[in-house]
């Protein structure tokens, strides 16, 4: 506080007493104190239920652990008659099946989110933006019904017939194509990621200062290029992060996959070909693994997915901060 | 550097090119509805909602058991969730910039991407096994570990919205902390929080994997926690991969009743929400 | 909209909260299992329940070996299954597990090839080749041996077999481990085995849709699943060298070379495939409802009895309408018997001195 002009000491609040003081700090403090110690204990639930979820995990775990170690994670066979399993294939199929997404999902979701942040006419932009976000919300299993009875005969029988020729000779799509399938598997996980990738890269799109597209379009770019050189480098990372995103939700999808892609533990580049991913072979076989080995496996898989996720999704949540900064949109669309 | 003409036509095709993509983008959502309404509309008679499963044969079976069951599983889950996640999503925003408050920030967000068929296997851990039964409550249970963390970060953006001059001004007028949290702010981010709430609702209601060995399903209806229930989704994917058409059809009008629930309330949700924070 | 959804809630909650107290008069009994007799169960649920309003009996049909593991976990009072438990798990469970054979069912090989509508036959040798992945294509020799007069397509051969812990395919594997070394030695039987070639279907339901899904497709379901969604099925040659079709006559024929053999303290785990007899087909089984030996529920333990002695003698006559065959009087009598060494807390559940008068009984 600067000094006042004149020589007159500062208006001081009236002495109180150090017992009158903490009685009146106490009256005010008991409320806030018990409010404040209420919403933490609601908010500890959080931490708890994970720290429950991981117990509970590893504990079911644990017999699997103990007999096949990190082994398991690069056996192939699994054969629950003999007691041997290995959960590779169940690995190579999740990764493969959300890798297949991501090819197909991402270009057009990238291509989405610019329409709607550079190009779409200003009144088509919440239409088409909330449309967009609406296939966030259909259920999965709905997803796997169209995808049961519209998709996959789709594929097999109009489109498969024409590309066969031109394909047939790559690893990719050897082989005879039932239906059931990674591609159907893969393609129903990229319409399902498409909508997260799209949301959340449009705002990091819009997160760009408008002044960066701006400059650019002042010294004499295009519309495009001054999204390429300019919007695109800026939210790389949140953009990646976005892609990221798609890809821990693809991961975990369960009821769609497992309606489409034929359920099958085997391991075989060609996308034509029946596959399986943790999340369907756990749906599939939780309720009847009759040895308590064959349950502890599946639960050993579910952890294994339970990491991988939380790995993805913590990688993702960090690139998309660097760019939208945790910014409510951001993370609402999330 | 390309001549301007052929710059000019390059702009133009990704223009046309980003086009596309958001066509291509919006096409599943119109063949999936368009294909629901086609399949499923024609099938939704009085039956449908009024009447139970029956077994394969025999005539006028219905989704009522399942709709009541979905209706009764959201219910207490959102009864046991909603709660916690908005006294969660509270204290992130009024008190949460320690450690503390980022813990459990970063738990949410972790919880938040756990696949759904994992929390499903923890329900069965925690309460199928030891009850020794399948019940409805162990539904209810794996849904609202689902909706806590999702319900606790929409609360919490919604609350951090409100401005903090109206904190001060409630603080200024004498208010203790606690009661400007929960008379001035939270009641202010009210229709922000129900809205959160209503998306994490529509969420949770069309998820099967963590039903599947939890609320277990039942050709019966039921109202009873304790005992396992049919439930929308499920009802659907087991008619969906059964062999009968009497099985398909039903699964159409049960998948179709299942997305208008869920596409309402999040449409609801977002037009709410919209309105708040639509950028020029 | 604020003002309706707590009361909407609220009354959601104080409804479910009466009906919870409401639905209390009413028994309830939970079972869960083959997917095998499924058909048959939810007949004999729908006709129980419209005899005695007051018991529900919920079955969940998820596949065998979910109903051995649901009710070894006690999460079920009853569990179904075609294939029968092992000893070891019998033994897990202190021996407290009756096997209660309930009907025969008929399991068979199902196809869909476009341009063949006639029904085709199978040796053991073909099938076991089919599914050991030896078979790729439907014109392959050895199905044309066995098919003179079928113009067979060169269409691919795709295998359909089941996802989940199943009887049926206990009763299959089962079959073709006994007609086929090479079987027996690389996959052997079991509920859950490590199948060589093809797609995997969730219950019986998900591979006959698979198959009517998927031109070139083979698979195996319980005769009465063939029949209703009206897929092709073939005859299979038996022992004696004739190509049997599945039916009431040559299930209940399958059976009855067993019966020559029953034991009198038989604990019903017995298999019927690949029987002898002219008219037996070979791939037919009992299915079994599982139920404690010693039970502790006195209300649960009184009505599961009564169901199970009710299905097993009144309710016989549904089964027939669906291609079940119904239990050889035989078998019966030596259920009744099975049924009466039921105890609850250590006394008989049936009175010793009366038998056969399930249904009326309260």
């Amino acid at each position: 506080m600067t000094a006042l002009a004149n020589d007159q000491p500062a208006i001081r609040a009236p002495r109180l007493s150090s017992a009158e003081r903490r009685r009146d700090l106490r009256i005010i403090n008991r409320g806030d104190v018990v409010y404040r110690v209420a919403l933490l204990a609601l908010a500890l639930v959080l931490p708890l239920l994970l720290v429950t979820i991981v117990g509970g995990l590893v504990v079911g775990a644990w017999p699997a652990i103990k007999q096949f170690h990190v082994g398991f994670l690069i056996k192939s066979t699994w054969d629950p008659v003999a007691g041997q399993f290995g959960a590779l294939p169940l690995i190579f199929g999740t990764l493969y099946s959300s890798l297949v997404a991501m090819v197909l999902a991402v270009p057009l979701a990238l291509g989405a989110a610019i329409f709607l942040t550079e190009f779409a006419p200003r009144w088509m932009r919440a239409p088409v933006g909330t449309l967009i976000e609406l296939l966030a919300g259909v259920p999965s299993v709905i997803y796997g019904l169209w995808g049961l009875f519209v998709l996959v005969p789709l594929l097999r029988d109009v489109i498969w017939p024409v590309i066969k020729p031109a394909v047939h000779w790559l690893p990719f799509f050897s082989g005879p194509f039932y239906g059931p399938s990674v591609l159907a598997g893969g393609t129903i996980l990229a319409i399902m990621m498409l909508p997260y990738v799209a949301a959340v890269s449009r705002e990091v799109l819009r997160a760009v200062p408008p002044a960066q597209r701006e400059a650019a379009l002042a010294l004499g770019a295009t519309r495009w290029e001054a999204v390429r050189t300019v919007v695109l480098p800026y939210g790389r990372a949140g953009i990646f992060g976005a892609v990221v995103l798609g890809l821990g939700r693809a991961l975990g999808e369960t009821m769609a996959v497992t309606m489409l892609i034929g359920n099958r533990h085997e391991i075989s580049l060609s996308l034509v070909q029946p596959g399986y991913t943790i999340a369907a072979a756990i749906a599939n076989e939780f309720a009847e693994a009759v040895s308590g080995l064959h349950l502890s496996a599946l639960v050993y898989c579910g952890l294994v997915l339970f990491v991988i996720s939380v790995l993805v999704n913590a990688v993702a949540r960090w690139l998309i901060w660097r760019v939208a900064r945790g910014s409510a949109a951001g993370s609402a669309a999330i | 550097m390309a001549s301007p003409t052929t710059r000019r036509i390059v702009g133009a095709a990704m223009t046309g090119a980003t086009y596309s993509a958001a066509a291509l983008a919006i096409i599943p959502l119109v063949a999936i509805l368009g294909m629901l309404i086609v399949k499923g509309a024609g099938s939704l008679d009085w039956n449908f909602f009024l009447k139970s499963a029956v077994p394969v044969g025999e005539a006028g079976g219905g989704f009522a058991n399942a709709i009541v069951g979905t209706l009764l599983i959201v219910g207490v889950a959102a009864a046991i969730g909603v709660p916690i996640g908005v006294g969660a999503g509270i204290y992130l925003a009024e008190f949460g910039g320690g450690t503390v408050g980022w813990l459990v920030r970063f738990v949410a967000d972790t919880l938040n991407g756990i696949p759904s068929i994992i929390i499903g296997v923890f329900a069965w851990t925690l309460v199928v096994r030891p009850t020794g039964r399948f019940s409805a409550l162990a539904g209810s249970f794996a849904l609202a570990c689902i909706l806590v963390p999702i319900v606790a970060r929409t609360t919490e953006e919604m609350v951090r919205l409100v401005p903090n001059s109206l904190r001060e001004a409630a603080l200024a007028l004498g208010y203790p902390r606690w009661r400007t949290s929960l008379t001035v702010v939270a009641r202010t981010a009210r229709a922000g929080i129900v809205t959160g709430c209503l998306v994490a609702v529509s969420r949770v209601a069309g998820e099967t994997a963590p039903l599947l060995f939890t609320a277990l399903g039942s050709q019966f209806f039921s109202t009873n926690l304790l005992h396992p229930v049919a439930a929308l989704p499920l009802q659907v994917y087991v008619y969906a991969v059964g062999p009968y058409e009497e099985w398909h059809r039903q699964a159409w009008a049960g998948a179709l009743v299942l997305i208008i629930l869920v596409l309402l309330l999040g449409i609801i949700a977002r037009l709410a929400t919209r309105s708040r924070h639509e950028r020029a | 909209m604020r003002r309706i959804l707590p009361v909407a809630l609220a009354a959601v909650a104080a409804a479910t909260a009466a009906s919870s107290l409401a639905a209390q008069a009413n028994i309830r009994i939970t079972g869960a299992g083959a997917t095998f007799p499924y058909p048959i169960y939810s007949k004999w649920v729908l006709e129980y329940t419209s005899v005695h309003p007051n018991i529900q009996i919920n079955y969940a049909s998820i596949g065998s070996g979910g109903g051995i593991r649901q009710f070894s976990d006690r999460t079920v009072d009853f569990g179904a299954t075609d294939g029968p438990m092992t000893d070891s798990a019998i033994a897990a469970l202190g021996g407290n597990v009756l096997h209660i054979p309930t009907v025969l069912g008929a399991v068979v090989p199902i196809y869909n090839i476009p341009g063949v509508t006639q029904q085709l036959r199978f040796t053991p040798d073909v099938l076991a080749g089919i599914f050991l992945g030896q078979i790729t294509s439907w014109n392959d020799s050895r199905i044309a041996a066995a098919n003179p007069g079928v113009s067979l397509p060169n269409q691919d051969l795709v295998v359909v077999h089941r996802s989940d812990g199943s009887g049926t395919s206990y009763i299959f594997t089962d079959y073709l481990a006994k007609v086929s070394a090479d079987w027996l030695r690389r996959v052997g039987r079991g509920t859950a085995v490590n199948w060589p070639v093809g797609l995997g279907g969730q219950g019986n339901p998900g591979v006959a849709s698979t198959v009517s899904r998927t031109p070139g497709a083979v698979g195996y379901v319980e005769l009465i699943y063939a029949t209703q969604t009206h897929l092709a099925y073939g005859l299979v040659r038996n022992r004696a060298g004739n190509f049997v079709q599945a039916s009431l006559a040559s299930t209940t024929a399958a059976a009855a070379a067993a019966m020559q053999s029953i034991a009198e303290d038989t604990d019903f785990r017995i298999s019927i495939t690949d029987p002898e007899g002219a008219d037996a087909y070979p791939i037919a089984s009992f299915t079994w409802l599982l139920i404690p030996k010693r039970m502790t529920n006195q209300v649960t333990a009184r009505h599961l009895v009564d169901f199970v002695w009710w299905a097993t003698h009144d309710a016989q006559r549904y089964a027939q309408a669906l291609d079940y065959a119904a239990l050889p009087p035989r078998v019966v009598s030596l259920v009744e018997a099975s049924l009466k060494s039921v105890t609850l807390n250590g006394s008989p559940v049936l009175p010793t001195n009366d038998g056969g008068r399930g249904a009326r009984r309260p």
